[in-house]
């Protein structure tokens, strides 16, 4: 193939899925010349499984990237079909919303956005192999003989990374959705000395609409009350004519045809060799782990407006197309039901995160970045809040600028980040709530509290959103300024209340601010007794609440951070010589030999390096013991 | 290249008189340190088996001037405490020879050990967890058999595996929390209720108030009970001391880690551990028979934690009496109506109007009768019928009561925040808090400055 000089770029993102999209728009937006390659234009910010943005810590990531500038939050917003809240009944750390998207209007919406940016070229292009001289990385080369130049290069290949799609007995070479995959870029990473480990996802059959029985099915309708995931949209926004999905379960009959033909499940003859997620099995994998329960709840969800396709979540399989004809019409609602595409299953290349340092470059080649589904993780979500840093970390490095490492205690995406390349991962990695030591303060109401300073800085938040951000910091430090100054007197109609309300009465004159302490008293019955005469927007009323009530434990866990920032601060000298030191146990000594973790606290979070560990390894260094490897 | 710990030494034994005394050697050439001023013939320490006890005398090499006979254990690396080559070398006891001894393998290649470097390195070298390398240091203090049962049975992680038990249930019941939290729509799992929550957070609670229930007496058994004799002058104080103080039973020890001039007298009364308060205070009383009775009686109370009133049944009741059953009656207080063998001149039946009975004892300390019962009487106060569970989990260490009960304190937190009816995600952080603080006695969670703190406080060579 005869090569051609195609162009000079400051950045260049290959793969524009949702890890991509963000990484370009990031990089552009902070001034630099990009380019963002893709195999295929009609598959950018693509959705080849589920229909829908958030959930449980996934929808806390969505409002970290708005409030960074990135552009996921804002796209749901402009193409969702249905909006829900989920964990109301539990407190403020937990609360999620999750949004189902047109799948469709939300690709091009993402795809247009991406053609209007400045500084942002979109093209088509299969990159098979990296330019890298001298340990650092200096640009890209297509199939078509392109070469594209640039000082920084973010690769975004997700699962079309040597992807490999499996039905049954069917198995074939395919990126997502029966895209080209890309091959010969995972055997240039492979040349390149990079550490690839195999994953495997899957995704469930699509069936029509019309040809489902809603009537014995659960209907699962969108929120009265408007929400939507960026801080820039106003309730006045909110879609009123929403789609509903359904609530429907396997049974005996689904789960003996799963049975009889588990010899020909793939997951089990051997065909799928990559590790699949504990917590995203397939149908046949949670009938046999699970051998004891006699249903499992499927939804169907709606993959937009324009479309008959319904997407079956939880019934993610791999068995032979005729096997999901027969599963599909077991289940009730579905027995007449036609199935349109059938559930496979992919196994894919992963970079094995520990390669990556915390601003997602890779360790062993500068200027080099991978972000999303390519270091292991599962989600879009996941995938956007690692483009959106790994764009900003390669936009940063062609400026000369100081990297960006999001820390653990400022939101989810610094979570993920640590996890991957502290802990890696051996299946794909899903963010969970519980995967945050300091969930309460990582909320979604106050994700724009959190990281809107830094995105502003960085020149990601354009100053409308920034004017915004500081309106809304002020109303609440000055609502809660006037709750702490206002006082409720125990008036005959404040008794009366509390008494209905069964709480205690008052004895004294109480601050409007201790009185919202009261678990069982809302803002807006405070509001009743400490009436102000100007509006306030939902979310500062909100954020007033949430920061009033649950100060106490917001207290703990900030006491919490502090206590791990002296950890944080205490830094591991380069080159330390894990062998010279004699207590280590042989996991943990591997373990920090292979991760070569930057600080304490970094350690400590090394599966397989323990306590007592870290505790030899405090001594050593407040000792000065240590011994260090000599320079190569 | 790898690092190697230098070779260290000290005294074992503590300091003062005694039988024999051991001088320590750890560290990669603790072998090669010891052959050097070992002399038995051509018999080398390096060349003899591992785990084996022998002969000889240390020597000057210099002038091959013999400074001791001696005993030698050679024990090799890792099978050792410190997991390096160990030598103890048991020298006759006496400060001048040991010295010499200790001496002459730091001219020789050792150097001195630091306070609780031996413990440090077994830490170091992974040969032992955190609880129990400060049981290392219980054990190496401890005062009766008792309390040395006690130690060990930190040492083999008994404390340990009680708190990972604890720290499982919780870690169980976080679990389901998280999973009712990440997988709201999921039906699959029960839902992790307040009410739950609560059993749990309670049931652990109890748990530990039993284990710090132990805690008291794991302090006594520790450090002493503090105990006062009071009582007027010549009503028998001295006799009572000098009983309590005779043979074996004295202990006489300078607390660790500061200078000898601290000394206080411990004595050994049925494995109770007794701290004598103000012994210098009764002799001199009785030295120079002077009135000082009630206000230097009164000082010592306040420190007490058992006292031993002591009148003369020859005599009745004084008013100065009266003032001491007056101020012993909020303490630990046994009666002791000395001096049984005199003419009974004390109105029994009224001082057990003012008196539990069931707390005097009749005694004559001059013909030894009734020391006995008091003694068992002094027992059975402290174990409040708990004698003889020596397999029970005491906690003796400051820092593990005080993690325990901030423990407690974080699941007291867990039952206010349910009851306020705060959601199952808050009131998660006080459970999992619990968690972190459990974590810190077995050393499964870090802090910081644990260790340098814990590490300072070991005495030399232990």
């Amino acid at each position: 193939m005869n090569q051609y000089e195609a162009g000079n770029y400051d950045v260049v993102v290959v793969g524009a899925g949702h890890a991509g999209s963000e990484a370009a728009l990031a990089a552009a937006r902070m001034g630099a010349k990009t380019l963002l390659l893709t195999i295929n234009l009609d598959m950018v910010a693509f959705m080849p499984c589920n229909p829908s943005v958030g959930g449980p810590a996934k929808g806390v990531v969505v409002r970290e990237i708005d409030a960074l500038g990135g552009e996921m939050g804002r796209n749901i917003d402009k193409t969702y079909i249905q909006m829900r809240m989920l964990n109301t009944g539990k407190g403020p750390a937990v609360r999620a919303l999750r949004a189902q998207a047109d799948k469709y209007a939300y690709a091009n919406e993402m795809k247009f956005t991406i053609e209007k940016t400045e500084n942002l070229t979109l093209r088509q292009g299969i990159v098979e192999s990296l330019i890298v001289e001298d340990e650092e990385c200096k640009g890209v080369v297509t199939n078509a003989g392109a070469v594209y130049r640039a000082k920084s290069v973010v690769l975004t290949a997700g699962t079309s990374s040597r992807g490999q799609i499996i039905i049954g007995e069917l198995k074939y070479s395919s990126g997502p959705n029966n895209s080209i995959p890309s091959i010969k870029l995972s055997e240039n990473l492979e040349a390149l000395g990079f550490e690839l480990n195999r994953f495997k996802t899957g995704t469930p059959p699509r069936v029509k609409a019309s040809t489902i029985n809603y009537a014995v099915t659960e209907e699962q309708p969108g929120d009265e009350q408007a929400n939507h995931f960026s801080f820039a949209t106003p309730d006045s926004a909110y879609l009123r004519n929403q789609l509903s999905c359904w609530l429907t379960y396997t049974n005996e009959k689904t789960h003996d045809i799963i049975q009889a033909n588990l010899h020909r499940a793939p997951m089990f003859t051997g065909i799928v060799e990559g590790v699949g997620a504990r917590y995203c099995p397939s149908i046949e994998d949670k009938i046999v782990r699970f051998s004891d329960k006699p249903r499992h709840q499927m939804f169907l969800e709606p993959e937009g407006r324009h479309t008959e396709e319904v997407y079956v979540q939880g019934l993610s399989t791999s068995l032979p197309e005729d096997v999901q004809h027969q599963m599909i019409h077991s289940v009730v609602g579905l027995e007449n039901a036609e199935m349109m595409r059938p559930g496979y299953a992919i196994e894919y290349d992963v970079v094995v995160p520990h390669q990556l340092r915390p601003t997602l470059e890779t360790k062993k080649i500068t200027g080099l970045f991978t972000a999303g589904q390519m270091n292991g993780t599962s989600g879009y979500e996941e995938a956007a809040g690692q483009g959106l840093i790994a764009g900003m970390n390669a936009a940063l490095s062609v400026q000369g600028k100081e990297p960006f490492v999001m820390k653990r205690s400022d939101g989810y995406i610094g979570v993920m980040i640590d996890d991957l390349v502290t802990k890696g991962t051996n299946e794909p990695y899903r963010l969970l709530t519980s995967r945050a030591e300091y969930r309460l303060l990582l909320r979604h109401d106050n994700a724009d509290l959190r990281l809107t300073e830094i995105g502003h800085e960085l020149g990601l938040v354009h100053e409308a959103q920034y004017a915004h951000f500081l309106e809304k910091k002020a109303q609440v430090e000055a609502e809660m300024k006037r709750l702490g100054k206002t006082r409720l007197k125990p008036t005959a109609e404040v008794q009366a209340f509390l008494e209905e309300k069964g709480s205690a009465p008052l004895k004294d004159g109480i601050l409007a601010i201790d009185f919202l302490k009261r678990p069982e008293i809302t803002y807006l019955e405070v509001l009743q007794f400490a009436p102000r005469d100007f509006a306030l927007p939902r979310a500062v009323e909100e954020q007033v609440e949430i920061q009033v009530k649950y100060e106490g434990y917001i207290k703990k866990a900030a006491e919490k951070v502090e206590k791990m920032k002296k950890m944080e601060g205490k830094r591991i000298p380069e080159r330390i010589d894990y062998d010279a030191i004699n207590g280590l146990a042989t996991e943990a000594r591997q373990k920090l030999k292979k991760i070569q973790p930057e600080t304490v606290a970094q350690a400590s979070r090394i599966s397989g390096v323990n306590p007592a560990d870290i505790s030899i390894l405090l001594v050593y260094i407040e000792q000065g013991k240590i011994a260090k490897i000599e320079a190569e | 290249m790898s690092l190697e710990f230098d070779t260290i030494a000290a005294i074992s034994t503590p300091p003062g008189e005694g039988a024999i005394a051991i001088v320590r050697l750890s560290g990669a050439e603790a072998f090669e340190i010891a052959d050097r001023v070992y002399r038995s013939g051509s018999k080398k320490i390096k060349q003899v088996p591992s785990h084996t006890i022998h002969y000889g005398h240390i020597v000057d090499p210099n002038t091959e001037e013999i400074a001791d006979e001696v005993m030698v254990s050679v024990m090799q690396g890792p099978k050792t405490f410190t997991r390096e080559d160990v030598v103890e070398i048991n020298c006759h006891g006496g400060i001048v020879s040991v010295n010499q001894v200790l001496q002459l393998l730091l001219s020789h290649g050792a150097r001195l050990a630091e306070p609780g470097e031996f413990t440090k390195r077994a830490f170091l070298n992974g040969r032992i967890d955190l609880s129990q390398a400060e049981a290392v240091m219980d054990l190496i203090r401890a005062k009766t058999d008792r309390a040395m049962h006690v130690a060990l049975s930190q040492l083999d992680g008994n404390l340990s595996t009680l708190i990972r038990n604890l720290r499982g249930i919780i870690l169980d019941t976080l679990a389901q929390v998280e999973v009712n939290i990440d997988y709201p729509e999921y039906d699959d799992v029960e839902e992790m209720t307040t009410k739950l929550l609560k059993e749990k957070a309670v049931q652990v609670r109890g748990n530990i108030a039993q284990l710090l229930e132990t805690a008291k007496q794991g302090k006594i058994l520790r450090e002493g009970l503090a105990t006062a004799i009071i009582g007027r002058p010549n009503v028998g104080k001295s006799s009572l001391l000098n009983h309590l103080l005779q043979e074996e039973k004295a202990i006489v020890t300078d607390i660790a880690g500061t200078t000898r001039d601290v000394i206080e007298e411990y004595v050994n009364v049925q494995g109770v551990p007794l701290k004598l308060i103000d012994t210098a205070g009764i002799r001199e009383t009785e030295d120079l028979v002077e009135q000082i009775g009630v206000e230097r009686s009164r000082k010592a109370l306040a420190e007490a934690d058992l006292v031993l009133l002591v009148f003369n049944q020859n005599e009745p009741l004084t008013s100065e009496d009266r003032a001491l059953i007056e101020a012993t009656n909020e303490s630990n207080r046994i009666v002791i109506l000395n001096k049984m063998d005199l003419e009974n001149q004390l109105d029994v039946a009224q001082l057990e109007q003012v008196v539990d009975p069931s707390s005097i004892v009749r005694t004559s300390l001059l013909s030894q009768a009734g020391v006995k019962e008091l003694e068992g009487k002094i027992a059975a106060l402290f174990f409040s019928g708990q004698t003889g569970e020596k397999d029970a989990t005491y906690v003796s260490n400051v820092r593990h009561i005080a993690l325990l009960n901030q423990a407690m304190a974080a699941l007291d937190e867990v039952v206010v925040g349910i009851d306020a009816e705060m959601p199952v995600d808050l009131v998660q952080i006080d459970m999992t808090r619990c968690w972190d603080l459990l974590g810190e006695i077995t050393g499964d969670s870090v802090q910081d400055e644990l260790l340098t703190q814990l590490f300072s406080q070991f005495c030399l060579g232990k």
